[in-house]
Parts: C-alpha cells; structure tokens; sequence
C-alpha cells in the first residue's frame, strides 16, 4: 500500500514536470528584458482563413491576457478607428504602417503583429472541429527589434464518442449546422489568445504592472 | 523514513499541482469589456451605442463595488461610444480618465483629446 501511493505520487510527479516544463526550447529572451515594454499596440489581425470574421473576432480577445499579463494594451476599436479615419481600412494596409509612425501616433512601447491562419470549423465526416490557430510578434517600437514570437493553436474538443456511426454523423452535422448560426470559431479564438498572450514559459513575460514582473 | 519519504513525494506533487493549475487572482474587473468589442464587430448595429454604454456602465459599478480597477482601454472605449453619441464633454472626461489612470496611454488621449477640441460640435467621426 505504501510502496503503491509512493509510486503514484512519483508518476504524479514526473507527468507534472513534463506537464510544466519539459517541452520548453529555449528561447532568447536578451532583447526582451532589454526593451522592458510597459505597453502593447495591437494591430488587427491578419486573417488567412476563408472566414471574415476572424480579424475581429479574435481583436476582442487580446486585451485581457495582454493586460493581465502586466501591459497596458491600447483600447482595441479606438485604435482601429484611428487607422480607419487615416485612410487605413484592412489589417494588410495597418501592418505596413512604419514603427515611427505608430510610435508618434500611439506612443506604444510595442507592436504586436497577429495573423490566423485557421479559424473556423472543418466538417470531418464523422466529426466536426472547430480549430483557430495563430501566430504572434512583438516588436520593439524603438528600434523595430523583434522581442518575442510564437504561436498556438485550439480546439473545442468535441469529439464525437458513442451512438455509433450513425449517431457520430449525425452529431457531426448538427454541429456543423449550430456552427454557422453562432460563431463557435469565437469561443475557440479566446481559448487560442489566451494560450498564446498570456505570460508563460516560452511565452510572453510579465509586464510592469504584474506583480510577477522580475525587474532585472 | 519510507513514510517521510513518500509524505515528500506526495507533497512535492500536491504543490507542483497547486503550481501548475492554480490561478492568480485577476488584476482587473473584466466584466463585459471585450463581449462588448466582440458585439460591435460581429453584429454591426444589433447591440445600440446606447445599450454598449449602459453595459459598461454597469460593469464600472461592479467593479467599483469590488473595489477593483477596470482594464486597460476601459474608458477609451466609453469616451468613444459617447463621441458618437455627439457627447463631446463626457468622451473628453473619459479620455482623461484612461490617462490618469494609464499614464502609458497619454501619448493617444493627448492626441484624441486636442482632435476633440479642434472639431468641438461637429462629430467627426461620421457613424
């Protein structure tokens, strides 16, 4: 009995430290610490995914980790509109803007560059999936130095045990239907921001204003 | 020892546990903040400039409330749905707002705030 939790404890231990840590490369984080950023423009998004309602619907779900993070993010629509009343009406014409240019107009510390590469459901015969995926960029606004980058990616899991082959297409197809009433691309899209903005290991570090924030 | 031993171990997981899953608490009051960005976008006019306001209006007396601060952008937001509502007055108090409380956003408000004051009575904004 002893010799059993023992074991367990051990197996709960080294699933953990995979869990935790293991998968990590390092990245260099030189720059970064450097260029201690204290606020963060997010432009939106590139989209390269057939579904135009990617841009937007993943803007709104950058703020809160950014911000809980430590950064001060800059108020997302108001920014839009500023590009928009300057002529700029697509995420490919605000991306062009120069970092002096930002840097004047916004007074960000930093830029961060978004684009999604999948977003949407995908009808699988015998399952539907609904996955967003996308990649990031930090860039300093001083010196245009790239701080950070990575990418992530989520699903909503759901996949379709039981009920046999019949019930596994039916349940894929009323899925598919409920996927084009609503945006499930959008609760997707929160889940893939966070795994990608949030502070972590290999990810973003923490901003001034988090109590987490190592000061070096 | 083998039960100091195991009691370690099970320790040292429960706190790797605890390490991994548990959460800190949220620095901000996040209410209904980015549903209400999300909403503008995705169903242009079906949640009223109005409506977008009373919603974040409610969300600054929870937080208040709480006792706890409103994000980032919170108050640029609010200073913006009133801009379109003509309401120069309020947006230029809301402006001011995010940059008391965000000094890192003075910079933007200070622009905002003077492109105000230049257009005072006309909206510029054209919605």
């Amino acid at each position: 009995m002893f010799i059993t939790i023992n074991r367990i404890s051990l197996l709960a231990f080294f699933l953990l430290l995979t869990g935790c840590v293991a998968t990590q490369k390092d990245i260099d984080y030189t720059a970064y610490r450097q260029s201690k950023p204290r606020s963060i423009l997010v432009l939106p998004p590139l989209n390269n995914s057939p579904d135009i309602r990617a841009t937007y619907s993943f803007l709104s779900t950058v703020t809160k980790p950014l911000a809980e993070a430590g950064y001060y993010v800059f108020p997302v629509a108001l920014v839009d509109q500023t590009f928009r009343e300057n002529g700029l009406l697509n995420p490919g014409e605000m991306h062009q803007v120069p970092l002096d240019k930002l840097r004047e107009i916004f007074g960000a510390d930093a830029t961060l560059y978004i684009t999604v590469t999948q977003y949407g459901s995908s009808y699988l015969i015998l399952s539907s999936e609904v996955r967003v995926t996308a990649n990031a960029k930090l860039v300093d606004n001083r010196n245009g130095q790239l701080l950070w980058q990575g990418m992530a990616t989520a699903t909503d899991e759901g996949n379709n045990n039981g009920g046999g082959l019949v019930g596994a297409l039916l349940s894929a197809l009323i899925k598919q239907v409920i996927s084009n009433v609503g945006d499930p691309g959008h609760v997707v899209a929160r889940k893939t921001s966070n795994r990608l903005l949030k502070a972590s290991p290999n990810g973003l570090l923490y901003g001034p204003r988090s109590p987490l924030y190592e000061v070096n | 020892m083998l039960i100091a031993k195991r009691s370690f171990l099970f320790l040292l997981a429960a706190t790797m546990l605890v390490g991994c899953a548990g959460k800190q608490p949220l620095l901000y009051q996040w209410g209904s903040y980015e549903d209400q960005i999300y909403a503008m976008y995705s169903d242009t006019g079906k949640v009223s400039i109005e409506e977008q306001l009373n919603n974040l209006e409610h969300d600054y007396q929870v937080a208040r409330a709480d006792d706890k601060p409103v994000p980032p952008g919170f108050h640029a937001q609010v200073g913006y749905l009133y801009f379109q509502l003509g309401k120069v007055d309020q947006a230029l108090h809301s402006f001011e707002t995010e940059k008391t409380l965000f000094p890192e956003s003075t910079i933007y408000m200070d622009r905002l705030i003077a492109r105000i004051k230049l257009n005072k009575g006309q909206n510029v904004y054209n919605h």
